[in-house]
């Protein structure tokens, strides 16, 4: 068939698929309405990869091929767009996939604990017995600042604030807390010394800064503020640490694949973990700016709820999305 | 060999084609993102600067999700395109040609704070320019790439002339070659046409000025027309 004869011939059909996949193209649809043809684009389209393969088989012109290759693959986006219309997505993610993703990569989240934990601990315990130890990490301008903020007698934290500084320091623990995990994730893919960096960095800082208030003697300040959203904060950084740690050990130890190929499986997995993790920062951001500042709540109830929210975290982490991986 | 063409083979039993974008258009599109992004953020902060703290609160969520959800949000609901990348007439996709998801499209943006690093993006842009597809760091954990958008090319006018039927048989190279050559006449210049013509129509004893429309006409005739 001479290359006039096929456009001749098929040209209606690459017509009709311009008109689903381009709506703006200014084609007109045939007297058919565009839902019918629409629901036969499947049809149409391969017909249109057919047409595509004689096309390059018979040698036409570059420039038909061009126009059908072109063609299959605006249909080709259009067909294979996810369409997550009819499943409930979000609450599948928090119910199933966040929870199943971290069980099916327990054990980064241990190392990633463990390098988050024990230098906390170790500083806290440093901090707590030595006065000088927080300046090897802080200068004292720092230590001064945050020693005025937990002080009982000044009552920064403890006081009745508005409602529009609330929002404003919301805004600011998102801004600054999911950008440090968003980061510590990401640094992972450097071998993941990114992330043990981060990690470690942090459980140092906080780990001193816990020490120091309590070697002080501001714990009845300090505690009942950051048990509550503690819970939510200080495990979705190990989370965002042990998803870009996945990352890194998919270049070191690729295990049967190129490490390509590990890299990106990985990343699908870190990508579920990373973005639940933002979740329960989200979370956290909320109750530091409106629960935790909350002068009017005595500190029993803080500490119980508190430690409701730890149970909480634990709870969900440990028992939701283990039943299908485990069956 | 230095090829930016990409293909893919689609369930349905043909290669989709694609252009890869080099790391020099890729980096004008995030300076013109980056604009916008600056633009907008410094816009939006003189009008919160006026409701006091809790335009400030707006001010940082606002500021946060620029930072890391503007490329997300640009590529995931407007088919891989952020304003720049639109600009440059580049999109982002799947490995496979698909169109890029949330997840994948989190996963190359989280990680550009990699790609920064250690200053100026250089690890992306260092690992762009040795990687065969132009990829970053972002790129290869997401399993994403930046092509061209295809713009459904123009069909060329045929030159105007008359089918000119040959009665010796062609073989598929020259077909292709006559064929090409008369699709091409309005992007080759005169004078090329008449040196190209001359060495194709040396074969068929044709070496005047008359050679371009001879050409011409055999190419019609093997297109089809009549």
């Amino acid at each position: 068939m001479r290359q006039q004869d096929f456009e001749h011939r098929y040209g209606p059909v690459w017509q009709q698929i311009e008109a689903v996949v381009d709506p703006a193209s200014g084609v007109e649809l045939e007297a058919v309405g565009s839902g019918r043809i629409a629901e036969a684009l499947p049809e149409l389209y391969s017909q249109l990869c057919h047409h595509l393969a004689l096309a390059k088989h018979r040698r036409y012109s570059g420039s038909l091929i061009n126009r059908l290759n072109a063609l299959s693959m605006r249909a080709h986006h259009h067909l294979y767009r996810h369409n997550h219309r009819y499943e409930h997505v979000f609450l599948k993610f928090l119910l199933e996939a966040f929870p199943a993703a971290l069980h099916r990569n327990a054990r980064f989240v241990w190392i990633a604990l463990a390098c988050f934990l024990l230098p906390a601990l170790l500083m806290w315990a440093l901090c707590f017995t030595q006065q000088d130890m927080i300046f090897s990490l802080m200068d004292p301008g720092q230590v001064r600042g945050f020693e005025a903020m937990y002080e009982p007698g000044n009552h920064a934290i403890g006081r009745e604030r508005g409602s529009e500084t609330d929002l404003m320091m919301f805004g600011f623990y998102i801004k600054n807390n999911i950008g440090i995990s968003f980061r510590t994730f990401a640094g992972g893919i450097l071998f993941g010394l990114g992330s043990l960096f981060f990690l470690i960095y942090n459980g140092l800082f906080i780990g001193a800064a816990a020490g120091h208030i309590s070697h002080v003697g501001y714990q009845e300040t300090f505690f009942p503020f950051v048990i509550g959203h503690g819970a939510f904060e200080l495990t979705a950084i190990v989370f965002s640490g042990a998803a870009g740690l996945m990352l890194g050990w998919a270049l070191i130890d690729p295990g049967g694949y190129t490490r390509l190929v590990a890299l990106r499986e990985a990343g699908r997995e870190a990508a579920t973990i990373i973005l639940g993790s933002a979740l329960m920062l989200l979370v956290a951001a909320f109750l530091e700016a409106f629960w935790s500042s909350h002068a009017g709540v005595p500190a029993p109830v803080k500490y119980t709820v508190g430690t409701f929210f730890w149970v909480l975290v634990i709870a969900y982490c440990t028992l939701l999305g283990r039943v299908r991986g485990e069956s | 060999m230095i090829d930016t063409r990409y293909q893919v083979e689609t369930p349905e039993g043909i290669e989709l084609q694609a252009d890869l974008a080099g790391p020099v258009s890729r980096v004008l599109a995030y300076a013109v993102d980056i604009l916008i992004r600056q633009a907008v953020t410094l816009l939006v902060l003189l009008l919160l600067v006026f409701l006091g703290e809790a335009g400030w609160g707006l001010w940082l969520l606002l500021s946060f999700v620029l930072e890391w959800f503007y490329p997300v949000l640009f590529e995931v609901f407007h088919s891989g395109q952020t304003p720049g990348k639109k600009m440059m007439g580049i999109q982002v996709v799947n490995d496979d040609l698909t169109p890029v998801t949330f997840s994948t499209s989190t996963v190359r943006n989280l990680l550009r704070f990699a790609d920064f690093m250690p200053f100026a993006y250089l690890f992306g842009i260092a690992s762009m320019v040795c990687h065969p597809e132009f990829k970053r760091l972002g790129d290869l954990a997401a399993g994403t790439l930046v092509i061209y958008r295809k713009q459904a090319p123009v069909q060329a006018a045929l030159p105007a002339s008359d089918p000119l039927p040959l009665n010796r048989k062609l073989d598929l190279e020259e077909q292709v070659a006559i064929i090409s050559f008369t699709e091409r006449h309005q992007q080759i210049s005169r004078e090329r046409q008449q040196e190209l013509a001359e060495i194709i129509g040396e074969s068929f004893g044709q070496r005047t000025e008359k050679a371009v429309g001879f050409l011409q006409g055999v190419g019609i005739w093997l297109l089809g027309g009549r």
